[in-house]
């Protein structure tokens, strides 16, 4: 049984429909990478999932519990975290208070602690007394990342976590992702970089336009397939 | 020596400014939010302590600690039942609703305590006074600034080292993040608006104790809360006693150089330091 699962799910802005019945499984152990172009849907779908908007249609489905009604406190409450697009810092928090937010509501024991966030990224220890905001992009990431493995997820939600950062900032970021894995987490990770989506799931589904145009193993996918799927059989 | 005493009078005196800016600083920080009933919160609490005081025969000080739980429970509903219900982007609907709650509350007094102008009775308290060389400070006074440094002491601790000081300020940053992290914002500002309900009693002691009060005086303490508030700089703790502070020592000197000049004198203060310091003294890095 998947962990985590969406059914036909449907979400809207006002009047503008972002999602037309997408289906995603997510299960225990597994990376997933959704992939797709700005205004594919992507972030929409991750919104969706932890409850910051809430679907007119459709279900998603964790655990077994249907939790497309309830709030993000209580879904993040479940065992879902997320890393939210733009990191999403706390401006009058420290690093180490964002990391402590983290575990706020959720305090189960688990292997992620402040110890062991800070042995993922030392150098958010050096940096625990600053405002967060004070840092650059990428460390900025990694308390973005650190705050969501405080609360020891189940599912861990990473939206656009390479958005806006160098190259070598980003395969930083991206070799903390065995770690987080060995720890039993599943992830979703929303990208657009392609190639670094590629290298960390076991299974990719691409979207655009508010649809999954194409689904597989990572291995099992042509380049061509990928561009079609991406931008349009028609690009 | 006369100057000396002036400007200690208007420190102490800042500390009542100070108590009951609080509570409105602490609500502005955490949600943005303009409560228009702030003063009439104030006056109710006066009227609910002195209730506590003629009816069971308290002391003021015991009538006031009955007086924190209900009225923390009493902001705690108020900020459940209807203001979370207006807070948004848009700033109008929150001024609306606390608007209406002003009049609503100085109706109701009215018409349970008339217009009679009243006074919670404090005893010997009244006139104690500690002489400190030539001069002579009030207790009542000197109690009510100490209780102002108290409560801002108070506030800080919870704001800064408490998890639920890092929910007000990380829910005052970015809600639906903070609800990411499991924080319920309608809870938390349920929260922080039972808080400022208990400060709001804390100067309602003071209020009714030191002078009269009937219910249309709520409007006039929200003037000087909100300058005080502004003055300090929007959300600071410490702000916030300076800017009563700074208000207190405005009134005093001008009432000492021309009694008809006090309540001016801390208006023109104000004015004088928005137009040197727009933001208030000691605003936060960032809104």
């Amino acid at each position: 049984m998947a962990l985590l699962e969406t059914r036909g799910l449907t979400a809207f802005y006002g009047d503008f429909q972002a999602l037309f019945g997408v289906d995603l499984t997510l299960a225990e152990g597994e990376t997933v990478a959704v992939i797709g172009a700005n205004g594919a849907g992507k972030t929409t779908l991750m919104r969706s999932i932890a409850g910051v908007i809430r679907q007119a249609l459709g279900m998603v489905r964790f655990d077994g519990r249907e939790i497309g009604a309830m709030a993000p406190d209580e879904i993040m409450a479940l065992g879902i975290a997320m890393v939210p697009e733009g990191r999403k810092l706390f401006p009058s928090l420290s690093v180490e208070e964002n990391l402590l937010m983290g575990a706020h509501r959720r305090k189960v024991a688990g292997p992620w602690r402040l110890e062991t966030v800070y042995d993922l990224f030392p150098i958010l220890k050096e940096r625990r007394g600053q405002p967060g905001t004070a840092l650059s992009g990428g460390q900025q990431q990694m308390v973005s990342i650190g705050r969501a493995l405080m609360s020891n997820p189940r599912v861990l939600l990473c939206d656009e976590i390479s958005l806006g950062l160098a190259p070598v900032v980003i395969r930083d970021i991206y070799a903390a992702f065995p770690r987080i894995r060995e720890t039993g987490a599943s992830i979703v990770v929303v990208e657009q970089d392609i190639g670094q989506a590629l290298k960390v799931a076991d299974r990719v589904h691409c979207m655009m336009e508010g649809r999954v145009t194409l689904s597989g193993r990572p291995e099992e996918l042509s380049r061509e397939a990928i561009h079609d799927a991406y931008f349009g059989a028609a690009a | 020596m006369i100057w000396v005493d002036t400007v200690l009078q208007g420190v102490l005196l800042g500390g009542l400014y100070a108590l009951f800016a609080l509570g409105l600083s602490l609500v502005f920080g955490i949600m943005r939010l303009v409560n228009l009933a702030h003063g009439d919160l104030i006056v109710f609490a006066a009227y609910l302590i002195l209730m506590l005081v003629t009816l069971l025969g308290l002391g003021p000080f015991v009538a006031a600690l009955i007086a924190l739980p209900i009225m923390f429970g009493l902001g705690w509903a108020l900020q459940r039942v209807v203001l979370n219900r207006v807070l948004g982007t848009d700033i109008l609907p929150p001024l609306l609703v606390t608007f209406g709650l002003s009049v609503v509350l100085q109706n109701a007094l009215l018409e349970g305590f008339s217009a009679d102008s009243r006074r919670i009775p404090a005893g010997w308290l009244e006139t104690a006074s500690l002489p400190v060389g030539p001069i002579s400070l009030g207790v009542m006074p000197l109690l009510t600034f100490l209780s102002a440094i108290g409560v801002t002491l108070a506030l800080q601790f919870i704001f800064y080292r408490t998890s639920l000081g890092r929910a007000f300020r990380a829910t005052s940053d970015d809600p639906v993040t903070a609800s990411l992290m499991g924080v319920k914002p309608a809870s938390v500002f349920a929260q922080a608006t039972g808080i400022a309900m208990v400060v709001v009693t804390i100067a309602a002691l003071y209020l009714g104790t030191r002078a009269n009060f009937d219910p249309t005086t709520g409007p006039a303490r929200l003037i000087y809360a909100f300058e005080a508030v502004i003055i300090g700089g929007l959300g600071s703790l410490w702000g916030t006693l300076a800017g009563g502070v700074i208000i207190g020592v405005a009134q005093t000197v001008g009432a000492q150089i021309n009694p008809e000049w006090q309540i001016l004198a801390g208006h023109v203060a104000f004015l004088a330091v928005l137009l040197v310091r727009p933001r208030g003294l000691f605003p936060r890095a960032f809104d």
